[in-house]
């Protein structure tokens, strides 16, 4: 008896991913799509295109349109204008249930009156499969959670709930999966072990997976594509090293990571370079790292990229710029600094322990220094703070 | 099968003694029990006590009772007022489906329909309780009248004739017999069975609306959301997650009108003929005008036994433990 028994579910468990993998999902359009709340504009005039099998993140603050562009994806919410192309075929006005899209819902939505084996097999049961033990089984496997199966939700962990969910969703092989802030309610611990837990699973059944986020670093982890929103646009696409090292607006500057911005003008070219004036200092700067029509610009440089020295150090190469230390916090991998410029700007630096020469001290005249290529600039005309007010940690 | 393995996370970890006993002692749950305990005492449980040993007595008002464990009061309760038991239960039964089939949409409604009347709404529908029971009852005399609005509509609409053809049929043995003369009588619907249906369904429904608005409202929208978005029309969505969700304030909702329905005397009173006197008019009856003190008991004894039968049966089905 426990051999059939314990042999049955393997035998299936291969069969089921096998299929899960063939399905590869779906490329999602959104094409020009507006959603207003009266007269609040949640979501402007967007365009994505969300390659088939691609793990994507829409990242920004709450407020943002992300989940309300999620929500319109899963047809819970009805565009004001505009189209949601899933493959072929336009499902901007098809219900929720006459989609090939699953979502796994913040704080999961898990049925409370089903155990898990029933939760998991809701959407099977709904769409008339006769038989949904097998496919539930493999997918129980999938999450690690067979011996789960007749326990209540409330019964679980955080951790726990989140992989049902998870497995709820995807045992309906949807096209696109919709992931609206999965790990938002686990601890911090239990969201790293899931970031790997998640991106495992989406590699596993290439399905399109769309993950909504506020956390800038759950978004790096995981994501193949990172769209960064705000006030219902898309302020930038790309690969999470692109948008973290090339940021096109002050938002991105600041929401992806922290960032020093310093008034300056664009002065000249020469070469493939171009020449800046800061605040009396000649600096130069890949072309292709400037984002700004006029010659008004923010310099940018990330707090990791900037070295700090005692003064007079020889900085051949480099664009650099003296200034004060008015606070240093020793924090065993690194140590930050605030800096104090000559303006009355203060920039902060992250600096690895490397030095040989000792601690730099509070007081202490100092020289920043930065690769050239490590330089991007943008519009002067933007708020040099926009995105800076963000909620760390827990929403 | 081996045993699942245990996992630390269903229920509350174990209270320590010292989380317990900040700002309290060992004493306080029992202070905190006393008044009910007492309460309860001396008015239900004294009282039934005294009941049962009535009912177990013989003699008259004039020559005095005395306990002669007279069982065969519990015998002539049953062969004399077997039909009166039934036609309550029945009479309960109805009304309380019709409240369920009234208050469910409404409650519904209230929960997640409502908006920014949903207070309004609440206060509606616990307005009747503003003014007294027998007061409201009596206004529906009026209602029902022969000359009243509702026998008027009825007469023009066609619809009396068809209430008042819905009989029990007449090849049912005679227990069975609820309606031998239809539910209304002809051109009338006071002093029917239809009269007292409607008083008892209506005098309960805030019992019903009550708990099944208080489980709905209680439903995290979301779970609908995610029976849509798993394939479920809103159809399905219901059957399958709102209305199992619902049944704790279906069952309490139940019990709440069932139980005071079936032992109510006052619509039969004031609606109904003597034909369609229920088990609380016949024990009314028997302790005011035949002073019959053994045999009233004997009655309501019989009633509360049925009652609390009724109950376990039913909770034991519908399995409330089992609900969240």
């Amino acid at each position: 008896m426990t051999d059939q028994q314990s042999q049955a579910p393997a035998e299936l468990a291969s069969e089921s991913s096998a299929g899960l993998t063939a399905t590869g999902g779906a490329d999602l359009h959104i094409v020009d799509v507006t959603k207003r709340f009266g007269s609040f504009v949640a979501v402007d005039a967007l365009t994505l295109t969300i390659p088939a099998g691609s793990f994507f993140a829409l990242l920004g603050p709450s407020g943002c349109g992300k989940t309300t562009t999620l929500r319109m994806v899963a047809g819970l919410e009805e565009p004001t204008d505009g189209r949601i192309v899933i493959g072929q075929d336009d499902v901007t006005y098809n219900k929720p249930y006459k989609r090939p899209v699953n979502t796994v819902f913040q704080s999961y939505a898990l049925f409370p009156h089903l155990d898990i084996f029933e939760n998991v097999a809701f959407g099977l049961r709904r769409k008339g499969v006769k038989d949904v033990r097998p496919q539930v089984e493999s997918m129980l496997e999938l999450v690690e959670l067979s011996t789960f199966a007749r326990r209540k939700p409330t019964q679980l962990s955080g951790g726990q709930q989140q992989r049902v969910a998870v497995a709820r969703a995807l045992i309906n092989h949807p096209e696109v999966l919709l992931l609206d802030e999965p790990l938002g309610a686990l601890d911090l611990k239990l969201r790293r072990q899931m970031q790997i837990e998640l991106k495992r699973i989406q590699t596993d059944v290439g399905i399109t997976f769309v993950h909504v986020t506020h956390d800038q670093e759950e978004a790096m982890t995981m994501a193949d594509t990172i769209a960064v929103m705000n006030a219902g646009h898309v302020e930038q696409l790309g690969a999470p090293i692109d948008l973290y090292e090339n940021p096109v607006t002050t938002f991105v500057a600041n929401f992806l990571g922290q960032s020093n911005l310093i008034k300056g003008s664009v002065t000249g070219k020469s070469g493939g370079d171009v020449l800046l004036e800061v605040q009396g200092s000649r600096m130069a700067m890949p072309t292709d790292r400037v984002h700004s029509d006029s010659d008004g610009v923010w310099v940018g440089v990330r707090p990791e990229k900037m070295k700090i020295s005692h003064q007079g150090t020889a900085v051949n190469g480099e664009n650099s710029m003296t200034g004060t230390v008015t606070d240093a916090s020793y924090m065993g991998v690194s140590t930050q600094y605030l800096v104090r410029l000559p303006w009355d700007q203060e920039v902060s630096v992250f600096s690895q322990n490397l030095s040989t020469e000792g601690p730099i001290r509070v007081g202490e005249s100092v020289v920043l220094h930065w690769e050239p290529a490590h330089t991007f600039a943008l519009d002067a005309s933007q708020d040099a703070d926009a995105g800076a007010e963000k909620v760390e940690g827990d929403s | 099968m081996s045993p699942a393995p245990v996992v630390g996370v269903g229920g509350k970890p174990p209270a320590t003694d010292e989380a317990r006993s900040v700002g309290s002692n060992k004493f306080t749950p029992y202070a905190l029990l006393s008044p009910g305990l007492l309460w309860l005492s001396i008015f239900f449980i004294v009282p039934t006590i005294v009941m049962v040993g009535t009912s177990l007595q013989s003699g008259s008002l004039f020559d005095g009772f005395t306990f002669t464990w007279e069982f065969s009061n519990y015998t002539d309760a049953i062969t004399q007022y077997a039909d009166t038991f039934i036609k309550s239960i029945v009479y309960a039964f109805i009304a309380t489906v019709l409240c369920l089939l009234i208050a469910y949409p409404l409650a519904y409604t209230i929960a997640f329909k409502a908006g920014r009347w949903r207070n309004l709404l609440l206060v509606l529908v616990i307005a009747p309780f503003f003014t007294s029971f027998l007061l409201r009852t009596n206004a529906w005399q009026t209602i029902l009248s022969d000359n009243g609005p509702v026998v008027g509509f009825m007469e023009n609409t066609g619809l009396l004739w068809l209430l008042n053809s819905i009989q029990t049929p007449e090849s049912w043995p005679e227990w069975l017999q609820f309606f031998p003369e239809g539910i209304t009588a002809t051109d009338r619907v006071l002093a029917t069975p239809l009269a007292v249906i409607l008083g008892i369904t209506y005098n309960f429904l805030p019992f019903m609306t009550l708990p099944l608005y208080a489980s709905l409202e209680r439903i995290d929208g979301r779970l609908i959301e995610a029976a849509t978005d798993l394939y479920s029309s809103a159809w399905k969505a219901f059957r399958k997650v709102t209305f199992p969700l619902s049944l704790p304030g279906v069952v309490a909702g139940t019990l709440l009108t069932f139980i005071p329905a079936a032992g109510d005397p006052v619509n039969a009173q004031l609606l109904g003929s003597p034909a369609e006197a229920m088990i609380g008019n016949v024990i009314d009856s028997q302790f005011k005008v035949t002073t019959n003190y053994p045999l009233a008991s004997a009655l309501s004894v019989l009633l509360m036994a049925t009652i609390v039968t009724m109950v376990a049966i039913y909770v034991r089905k519908a399995g409330t433990e089992e609900l969240v």
